[in-house]
């Protein structure tokens, strides 16, 4: 049987795109991913911005009631991994995680962005093993301990005030000389008693046998090198877009966001749409990702009526 | 076989003496990735538990035992045979990726 339309992501955008979709007779089947289901906020606490919420509303919950919302229409879920994909032929194919293969019409691309890595040779090494991405899956562990943060965005500077719950101190430390955060949340994190910012400095090195034991930094104004003990490392470095499935088949741009029409959500392959922080280089929010969502769905439905 | 809970009180017991090679899942209610890949041991265990044995420790009432297993990160995965750790698999994975990891046990 050939599917209308398959949506590959379990966010804000993929869930949205879902919504409008199956509410529209498409049917639409959602993949959401194996271990990652309902995507980056599943890995966060409060979400005090998404219009609707006076009091803030938990990230894993926001994400359930979408997933339930998409469900509620007949949106068909699948908790698997896509491996493959074949975009370029009028019928797509879409390989799972279990060999399962589904064919389609129109194929929506939601699959957000993973975390950046510093790119040392030790971080892959020692990750999990006082290198983390998640300050709320890890910080836990760190009670007591003095650990480091690196990274100048608002993710840095939440991630930092939130490990000062566990750990003694918490060194937030950034190549320049002020944050790229918001002012609101930059300010939260510089009047932390536990927080110490150290400026204009880049971790070159993670120490330690089988678990992190110190840092190598290097002053980015002077050159000078140091090495200072830390027992945890958190990286919040941004986000680089999950687009590995498709490089070589989709238009990207040279940082690996797939490129779309205009205000569109269409790709350069008639029939395949994209949306979410899968395409956004600058607004990455809960919001905008469900938004261009919405407009995937509506563009797929377009598509498909012809 | 379902998946059972481990505490300090039978740790012994039912991980380090076993005759058998024995999963433990560190892990605790916060954590979203284990959450996750809560079904998909269950799955292994109803599938292996005959030749691996999985059960779950929940970090947050039982700290001393992670603590004493170096957890830093959930969810850990550590395969223990005669008392001794002979595998650890740090962070959420696919099931084929498990399965591969696993290769050695079922
Ligand atoms: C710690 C943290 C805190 C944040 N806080 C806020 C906040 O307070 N407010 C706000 O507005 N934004 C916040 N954001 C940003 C927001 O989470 C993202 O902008 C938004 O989630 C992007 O949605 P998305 O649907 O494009 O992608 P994602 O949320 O990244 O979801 C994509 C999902 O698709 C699935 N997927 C990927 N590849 C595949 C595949 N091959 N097969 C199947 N499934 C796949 C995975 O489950 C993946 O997780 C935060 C982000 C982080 C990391």
């Amino acid at each position: 049987m050939i599917r209308d339309l398959v949506i590959v992501g379990s966010g804000p955008a993929g869930y949205t795109a879902a919504i409008y979709a199956s509410r529209a007779q498409l049917s639409p089947v959602l993949y959401e991913g194996s271990v990652t289901a309902g995507g980056a906020l599943m890995t966060t606490t409060e979400v005090e911005n998404f219009p609707g919420f006076v009091d803030g509303v938990m990230g894993p919950e926001l994400m359930e009631s979408m997933r339930k919302q998409a469900a509620r229409f007949g949106t068909e879920l699948i908790t698997d991994d896509v491996v493959e994909m074949d975009l370029k032929s009028e019928i797509k194919t879409i390989k799972d995680g279990s060999g399962n293969v589904v064919q389609a019409r129109a194929v929506i691309l939601a699959t957000g962005s993973a975390y950046r890595h510093i790119g040392l040779a030790n971080e892959d090494r020692l990750s999990g093993r006082g290198v983390s991405w998640c300050a709320t899956c890890d910080g836990f562990f760190f009670r007591d301990q003095t650990i480091a943060v690196v990274g100048g965005g608002d993710s840095a500077v939440e991630e930092a005030t939130f490990l000062t719950k566990f750990a003694s101190k918490v060194v937030l430390i950034h190549r320049r000389d002020s944050l790229r955060a918001s002012k609101i949340m930059a300010d939260r994190a510089l009047n932390n008693p536990k927080i110490e910012m150290l400026w204009n400095t880049e971790v070159v090195d993670i120490l330690g046998e089988n678990k992190v034991e110190a840092l190598a930094l290097k002053n980015t104004v002077t050159g000078e090198l140091s090495q200072r003990d830390f027992t945890g490392l958190f990286v919040a470095i941004g986000h680089i877009p999950r687009s590995e499935l498709l490089i070589g088949q989709i238009d990207c741009d040279n940082e690996g966001y797939v490129k779309v029409e205009g205000r569109s959500t269409k790709t350069n392959l008639p029939g395949v749409f994209a949306c979410g922080d899968l395409v956004d280089h600058t607004y990455r929010q809960a919001i905008t990702a469900a938004g261009s969502g919405c407009q995937a769905a509506l563009d797929a439905e377009k598509f498909l009526s012809h | 076989m379902a998946t059972s809970k481990v505490t300090a009180a039978n740790f012994d017991e039912v991980v380090l003496k076993s005759s058998i090679p024995v999963l433990v899942d560190f892990w605790a209610e916060w954590c979203g990735p284990c959450r996750a890949i809560g079904p998909i041991l269950e799955d292994l265990s109803n599938e292996y538990g005959e030749k691996l044995k999985i059960v779950k420790l929940n970090t947050d009432e039982e700290s001393a035992i992670a603590i004493k297993y170096g957890v830093t990160s959930i969810p850990m995965l550590n395969v223990y045979v005669n008392g001794e750790v002979v595998k650890t698999i740090i962070g959420a994975k696919p099931k084929p990726a498990l399965l591969k990891d696993l290769e050695a046990f079922i």
